[in-house]
């Protein structure tokens, strides 16, 4: 069982996926009525994703705390010629990545209930990409991590190309080219270190392993391009400023699950690539460009959160709220420090829950008013006040207030960064600070605008508070902000072996080459 | 026991929050003050048999609760440490809380949020109490943050008032600005000292201790002491309303009064001179800091006085006043009198709450108007009212005998007598500060007069006052408030009359005959830092010698210390002559506009910082920035990459001899590439 768990884990949503294909061919068929048949395949869907949250939750019970590399593997020849194995398994890097991509998927089905187009193929492209997020968390094979990798953008386009809003054309092919681009390169590169490596293999733990005893040396200026490569692709989706234009238009055009799906999970693949290549893999490179990387994470902070300040359009706030969150996760992978990394890891975690709870708050009015003009509403706690409660406590936790999940990520990448030796660092971590006053203000200030007040609009006095179908997808998330925030070291104690060995990997190539 | 203070409040907030709707009023009353109870006699029982006994050096008593957070060498604990400073603290809180909460169950009575005030109300006093028994900063920094929260979520309690929820985020965001500061100066104690902590851990020792060890800084030089001190003194100035700061705390009071009397006068606004005390001894060593705090405290002190003056809005007066007074606990801060700050924040958190719980009576009582103008001879119609406010504002006036007097003469003193400000700098402060006691008399005694003595004025509701809301007097005759109210009103009463006692200085003290210290000072002492370790010598070098430095300061001519007591009292009756005689005659009589209009701070706010930061974000960064150049070259490169593959399609021939030509012609390129290297 235990070297099973990661592949029961990973394929499961696609078993669901080919039920849902199924179900569809044999009852499809026999003429039962619409609704009904879309009413089936919401539960079909709801049934698989509950039940991949459930045995990834049986992981814990399996992984063992104090270890660094990779856990319940398994490991098996594909393509025999290329030396391409299936290779999958867990560390501490990865875990909880994996575990809140089955807890953000049932809630994210939650949010879909009242798809009505097409829904039998909705639900398949969101299993579909379930399968793919898992395999690029799980994958230990650059090969096979590539494909996930791939896997991933084709349902997302078209969850955003044919359920999106007006103009999710132009997002769905905007967010396609952005991120192939970046991953194209990623290919190019992952080639590159595959003939390095001796042409055998594209084991990332055999490579990063070679790397760092010196096994495998690689000319610093090869390094050099074979990083940009990667720091590309994942910079795109992290996304990093200046690389950022196509999150606000995919967000704004995506459902409301598929804005919950790419900022709970898809933007942390970019995040997570960061620290699985480009730091252990290149800790020289990794090093000397730490003060560009944190110079442009830093300008994220401050400018996704000024330019969210300012946005008309909830969705868009949400989304620019985005980059200047994910711009602390990158100032703390590029810090170095055993703080800043857990801190940036944690706050990858955070970010899913905070920000996939923003966009299910917005969606909800969505679905009951068709806009996301912050100027159309206005007073809605009064009718709302259940809602209100929620989104009240989500943005708390988004704009980082002790107790809840969010300040722990952005105090421990803060306080890393200020220890840290990168150059300027401190400088980095007093300007990053500034980010968390300015997430005060244009959460608040939404706030205001949205929940207080007078009742302005006549549409806005008869709002229902929130079903039960919407507070069993919203309270999960509320509950996991609050635990997080009480008590994370539940969390931190997986992640630490893991995170360390990334900074020592980092740490003793530098000493090694300051030798 | 310790947790069991700070979670039984806890436990009320949550009971309530998710059950009080269904509840009804009186058991959320019962919940939410009960919790609150056994809080304050947890509390009582805590200071009286756990810390007391111990030797007054070792007064400390730790509690461990779970390991918050440690990642590498940081660690933060839920840990609580009770010593003499948040001795102190916890039993005002729980105190004075106990009182507002019974008092709010008849203010708040028939208010549909019943439930939800209390809620908040009762979550406050957890994070109030965890803000002073926090072991170490981040700790504290919860319930320094969770008491802004609960701040936010008061102020803005009607939530269907633009104005509340505009104050409540005005308040968030300001202190935010304010957190900037602590956070970074938590970082750089945590980069200078190895810990956060304010007790020894794993062979580290504590802040304190490490801090002691240090040698002080020279004045004006900026280390790291100093920076720490000075970040954390932005920190203090977000959330106790000092300058630059302080804009926020008069728009607070749009809250329920209840909430104006416990958080934003008795407690949390003084959550600022607790951070600067619990670190003093870091503040010891930063002269320059010191220097800085003193500085704006007085000025704070001045400032708010002046505005006081010209305010209408009851509840504005006493915000004002508010500051004005935290100015003070600053100004002792600054001098080294840190006990001194701390007792007057005791006595304040007595007279202010009765203040303001007398205010919100007089406004119940007037059917919700809070515009003094409109009010007038209160006496007849609410005579406990206005006898118990009578008690707290002669305790603010200084008036010999009650609480106010004690320990603002004692920051005065104090201020005048310093030896860790350079020579000269305490007796301009002394000037500042004996002119603001002269203003505190002058603008409590208008507020008095105009509300409770004088004609009738709210019988006639017309609208020339500017913002006639037209049920002025609509509603009948005034009236006193039930017990349920009063009855607070006169136990806070009593206490600003006798809660200065403890704290009485030997100077007078012996004038009855009586030989003994300080109690106050002497039981606080161990817990803070010894300020009179730097002494400034008239060229300015630094010497530090204790012991030299205390017995020079008790070898202060006693009858100095009586004279300027005298002074004092003098001043005290001056400005409350001054204003009896001005306003009783005329007690509409109109006040500078530069006052009344708080000297445009917020105005120059607006316009100097918040509307340029939205303009550049919005017309720059986002139209031009992100649209215009970002997406321009993205969708640019989009264009271009079309237009070549336009023109590379003239390459698809689709004859084959074509493409073999170009094979051909590419592996030559490619062979020729190697042949030739």
């Amino acid at each position: 069982m235990e070297s099973q768990i990661i592949s029961i884990i990973t394929f499961l949503p696609l078993l669901g996926a080919a039920a849902l294909l199924l179900h569809g061919i044999f009852w499809g068929s026999r003429g039962v009525e619409k609704a009904r048949l879309d009413e089936q395949y919401r539960w079909i869907t709801l049934f698989f994703t509950i039940a991949t949250f459930a045995v990834s939750l049986a992981t814990l019970g399996y992984f063992d705390q104090s270890q660094a590399g990779p856990q319940m593997v398994m490991r098996t020849p594909w393509i025999t010629t290329l030396g391409v194995n299936y290779f999958v398994g867990i560390d501490g890097i990865s875990i909880w990545l994996v575990i809140l991509t089955t807890f953000i998927m049932p809630i994210s089905v939650l949010a879909s209930w009242r798809v009505t187009k097409r829904v039998r193929e909705y639900m398949i492209f969101m299993l579909v990409l379930e399968t793919g997020m898992l395999g690029v968390f799980v994958s230990l094979d650059m090969f096979l991590f590539y494909l996930f990798f791939e896997i991933t953008l084709i349902p997302m386009y078209f969850l955003i190309g044919v359920w999106g809003g007006e103009r999710r054309i132009y997002a769905a092919i905007k967010f396609f080219l952005y991120t192939v681009v970046g991953s194209l390169l990623m290919l190019v590169a992952i080639i590159a270190l595959y003939f390095l490596n001796g042409a055998t293999s594209f084991d990332i733990i055999e490579i990063t392993a070679n790397i760092s005893s010196g096994r495998l040396t690689i000319s610093h200026n090869v390094q050099l391009w074979l990083w940009l490569a990667f720091a590309l692709a994942f910079c795109i989706k992290v996304p990093l400023w200046p690389l950022h234009t196509w999150l606000p238009d995919a967000h704004v055009e995506a459902p409301t699950a598929g804005s919950i799906i790419l900022a709970g999970v898809l933007l942390k693949m970019g995040t997570y690539g960061l620290m699985r290549f480009n730091l252990p893999m290149f800790p020289e490179v990794s090093r000397d460009m730490a003060p560009v990387m944190m110079t442009l994470a830093v300008i994220g902070i401050i400018y996704g959160a000024l330019v969210a300040m300012v946005q008309p359009d909830m969705k868009k706030l949400v989304a620019y709220s985005s980059v200047s969150h994910l711009g602390f996760v990158v100032l703390g992978i590029f810090a170095f420090t055993e703080q800043s990394l857990q801190g940036a890891l944690y706050q990858m975690l955070n970010h899913g829950i905070s920000t996939g709870a923003l966009f299910y708050c917005v969606g909800v009015v969505y679905e009951r008013r068709h806009t996301r003009e912050i100027a159309d509403y206005g007073g809605i706690a009064t009718p709302m006040p259940g809602y209100s409660t929620v989104f009240l406590i989500v943005a708390l936790s988004s704009l980082g207030l002790p107790l809840l999940n969010g300040f722990i990520g952005e105090f421990l990448i803060l306080i890393g960064a200020f220890s840290s030796s990168v150059p300027y660092a401190k400088t980095f971590a007093v300007i990053g600070a500034l980010g968390v006053i300015l997430s005060a203000v244009y959460l608040l200030w939404m706030l205001q605008r949205v929940l207080f007040g007078e009742v302005q609009k006549e549409e806005n006095a008869k709002l229902q508070d929130l079903d039960w179908r919407e507070k069993a997808g919203l309270l999960p998330l509320v509950a996991m902000a609050i635990i997080m925030g009480v008590m994370p070291m539940l969390f931190l104690r997986a992640t630490q072996p893991a995170v360390n060995a990334v900074k020592d990997a980092v740490e003793t190539r530098i000493i090694r080459a300051a030798k | 026991m310790l947790k069991w203070i700070t979670l039984a409040p806890l436990i009320g907030a949550i009971i309530n929050g998710l059950l009080g709707k269904r509840l009804g009023e009186r058991a959320v009353a019962i919940i939410a003050c009960g919790s609150v109870g056994v809080s304050t006699v947890l509390a009582f029982t805590a200071f009286f048999t756990k810390l007391l006994p111990l030797p007054p050096d070792a007064r400390r008593y730790t509690e461990h609760f779970f390991t918050w957070l440690s990642v590498g060498s940081f660690h933060a604990d839920f840990a609580y440490l009770l010593d003499p400073l948040s001795g102190i603290y916890i039993l005002f809180i729980t105190g004075v809380g106990l009182l507002i909460h019974i008092y709010a169950t008849g203010y708040m009575h028939g208010d549909p949020g019943f439930y939800r005030f209390f809620a908040y109300l009762n979550l406050f006093m957890f994070m109030m109490l965890t803000l002073v028994l926090a072991d170490n900063l981040l700790l504290l920094f919860v319930g320094w943050e969770g008491v802004g929260l609960c701040s936010y979520l008061l102020i803005g309690y009607y939530i269907r008032k633009q104005e509340a929820g505009d104050a409540a985020k005005k308040a968030f965001i300001v202190n935010r600005i304010g957190d900037f500061g602590y956070m970074i100066a938590v970082f750089l104690t945590f980069t200078t000292f190895g810990t956060i902590s304010f007790v020894a851990k794993d062979g580290v020792e504590s802040i304190m201790t490490q801090a002691a060890a240090m040698p002080v800084e020279a004045f004006g030089a900026v280390g790291v002491l100093t920076g720490i001190a000075l970040l954390f003194f932005v920190g203090a100035t977000g959330k106790s309303a000092q300058i630059p700061l302080f804009v926020w705390l008069p728009d607070a009071m749009a809250g329920p009064t209840p909430v104006s009397a416990l958080i934003h006068a008795a407690t949390m606004v003084t959550a600022g001179v607790y951070l600067v005390v619990r670190c003093s001894a870091i503040f010891v060593k930063a002269p320059t800091a010191l220097a800085v705090v003193a500085v704006i405290g007085a000025v704070t002190a001045i400032l708010a006085a002046t505005i006081g003056i010209a305010q209408n809005d009851i509840k504005k007066v006493l915000a004002y006043s508010t500051v004005s007074q935290l100015g003070y606990m600053f100004l002792a801060c600054g001098v080294g009198a840190f006990t001194a700050a701390i007792f007057h924040v005791m006595t304040h958190a007595f007279f202010k709450a009765l203040l303001f719980l007398g205010s919100g009576s007089v406004i119940h009582g007037m059917h919700e108007e809070q515009d003094i103008r409109k009010m007038g001879g209160l006496k007849k119609y609410m005579p406990i009212t206005w006898a118990t406010m009578a008690a707290g504002w002669l305790a603010i006036c200084g008036i010999p005998l009650f609480s106010g007097f004690f320990s603002k003469d004692e920051i005065l003193w104090r201020t005048f007598a310093t030896e860790s400000l350079p020579h000269g700098w305490g007796s301009v402060l002394w000037v500042v500060g004996a002119l603001t006691a002269l203003l505190t008399a002058f603008y409590m005694t208008r507020l008095m007069v105009m509300t409770f003595w004088g004609s009738e004025r709210f019988g006639r509701s017309d609208a020339h006052h500017g913002h006639g809301d037209g049920h002025g007097g609509s509603h009948g005759k005034p009236h006193e408030s039930p017990a349920v109210m009063w009855i607070p009103l006169a136990v806070l009463a009593v206490l600003s009359v006798v809660g200065g006692y403890v704290g009485v200085p030997p100077a007078l003290s012996s004038l009855v005959g009586i030989h003994s210290e300080n109690h106050f000072e002497h039981f606080l002492e161990p817990a803070i830092g010894t300020p009179d370790v730097v002494v400034h010598a008239a060229a300015g070098e630094v010497t530090a010698t204790g012991q030299a430095a205390a017995d020079s300061h008790a070898s202060h001519d006693v009858g100095m210390e009586r004279l300027f007591t005298g002074i004092s009292i003098v001043i005290a009756f001056l400005g409350i002559g001054l204003g009896w005689v001005i306003f009783n005659r005329q007690p509409l009589k109109v006040m500078p506009r530069l006052l009344e209009n708080k000297y445009y701070v917020d105005e120059f706010y607006g316009a100097a910082i918040v509307r340029p930061l939205v303009d550049v974000s919005r017309s720059f960064l986002w139209k031009i920035v992100d649209v215009k150049i970002i997406d321009g070259i993205v969708n640019g490169s989009a264009a271009a990459i079309a237009g070549l593959s336009g023109v590379l399609r003239h390459s698809q021939t689709g004859y084959a001899r074509g493409y073999a030509a170009a094979i051909l012609l590419g592996a030559i390129v490619v062979v020729g590439f190697f042949a030739l290297r």
